[in-house]
């Protein structure tokens, strides 16, 4: 259902991760381990269709995927229901108890720009369960989420997978998912350096 | 596209959206107009058509690089260009969104700042048609500026470098409208020639602007 074939991932001009395979089916959970820079967010990106990968290929349908970035995705000048309304009309999708499942309701009214890191946070990752989306593709979610609120995500991902969904999770912190597969990215890291002169430290 | 077009005209109206700022700029520099040139009606009436469009053209470049950058820079962007909306999509309703915060406005503002230059009463429904047409043009090529700048940050004035040279054939056709109105000449051919400007910035500018947010999300 969600294939990847020798894949390179590239962030600007230079091959980040070389010969990345792999293969996910219905309920499975991937997550993505390696160190600062060694291109989780490169690899996610390249998923989600942002950066085309220059060589090998991904068979998915891009209409089946929804990525949560560092970045919230959220409109400070919008209240947290206006928000979860804009969201809901770019997916299409009704209305349902997005608000409940993490834990908005309280803040429904409130203006975006006045919510703490991991209330944002939690109103970002809402737009998961907006999207109805079956792949999810997530880079550090649980970022200034609290303890409770980080096994109340890992809840919401199990029972994602556990109804068919897959997701893709790039973190450093442990998540308590039981069936998870860990892929180690630094494995994928390019042997061979391009030599191009004229491009020599200009990085 | 219209829960997009939606949300950008409430984020303008709302604090720091800026759909006043093209407005005010508009209103003052046609108020400091006859303050530079002086109280003369005949010269004031005759530059009228000018000064208006250009008024317009620069009011409507003050909010271009808002198009995509707050988007950009809140993630909004990526989670859009991975939404199932395509990008041309995506670049019609920014533009459209940015015609009807600014582009309506100026046109809908431009008439009774016409009658303070002494605009004779032959060029009004000209004024606003030759604006309500070319002002469309004016946010497509500018949002088209926008997405090829957003990756860079303050790009604002590198998008007006970009951007002016683009918008100096619609003000051509829709100064030189209203001038022919006003002058007794018939001003049909130029308007039509402006509309057809307007209909192929509409039907190309958004392929542009969805191949230029491709290369810069990469």
């Amino acid at each position: 259902m969600f294939t990847v074939k020798n894949i390179t991932a590239q962030r600007g001009p230079r091959a980040i991760l070389q010969n990345v395979s792999f293969s996910l089916a219905a309920g499975d959970c991937l997550i993505l381990r390696g160190p600062n820079g060694s291109g989780k967010t490169t690899l996610l990106r390249t998923l989600a269709g942002l950066s085309p990968p220059s060589a090998g290929e991904i068979n998915v349908n891009p209409e089946d995927i929804v990525y949560t970035a560092h970045l919230d995705a959220v409109k400070p000048q919008l209240t947290v229901a206006e928000n979860i309304v804009f969201w809901h009309g770019i997916y299409q999708t009704a209305q349902s108890d997005t608000l409940k499942r993490f834990n908005l309701t309280d803040l429904a009214q409130r203006d975006a720009a006045t919510l703490s890191a991991g209330q944002k946070r939690r109103l970002g990752l809402a737009r998961l369960h907006i999207s109805g989306c079956k792949i999810w593709l997530l880079d550090e979610p649980t970022t200034a989420l609290d303890a409770d609120h980080v096994a109340e995500f890992a809840q919401i991902l199990t029972d994602h997978c556990a109804s068919g969904g897959i997701a893709v999770v790039s973190t450093h912190l442990e998540l308590p998912l039981p069936n998870a597969q860990t892929l180690d990215i630094t494995q994928f890291a390019p042997t061979e350096t391009h030599a191009d002169p004229f491009l020599e430290g200009s990085f | 596209m219209l829960p997009l077009i939606k949300r950008d005209i409430t984020l303008a109206l709302r604090s720091g959206g800026g759909f006043g700022l093209a407005l005010a700029f508009f209103l003052i520099l046609i108020l400091f107009v006859p303050f530079g040139v002086g109280p003369d009606r005949v010269l004031l009436a005759t530059i009228a058509p000018g000064i208006l469009w250009i008024g317009a053209l620069l009011s409507c470049l003050l909010s271009l690089d808002r198009i995509f950058q707050l988007d950009a820079e809140d993630g909004t962007l990526d989670a859009l260009a991975t939404a199932p909306i395509p990008l041309t999509g995506l670049a019609t309703a920014k533009a459209a969104a940015h015609w009807i915060t600014t582009g309506l406005p100026l046109t809908v503002a431009s008439a009774p700042l016409g009658y303070l230059l002494g605009l004779p009463s032959t060029g009004y429904l000209w004024l606003i048609a030759s604006l309500a047409i070319g002002t469309l043009s004016l946010s497509f090529l500018g949002m088209f500026g926008a997405a090829v700048t957003v990756g860079i940050k303050r790009g604002g004035l590198l998008l007006s470098l970009l951007v002016l040279p683009l918008y100096i054939p619609t003000l051509i056709l829709g100064a030189q409208t209203v001038t022919r109105a006003i002058n007794g000449d018939n001003p049909t051919a130029t308007l039509a020639f402006l509309a057809g400007l307007t209909l192929l910035t509409v039907a190309l500018i958004p392929f542009a602007a969805s191949m230029a947010l491709r290369a810069n999300l990469r």
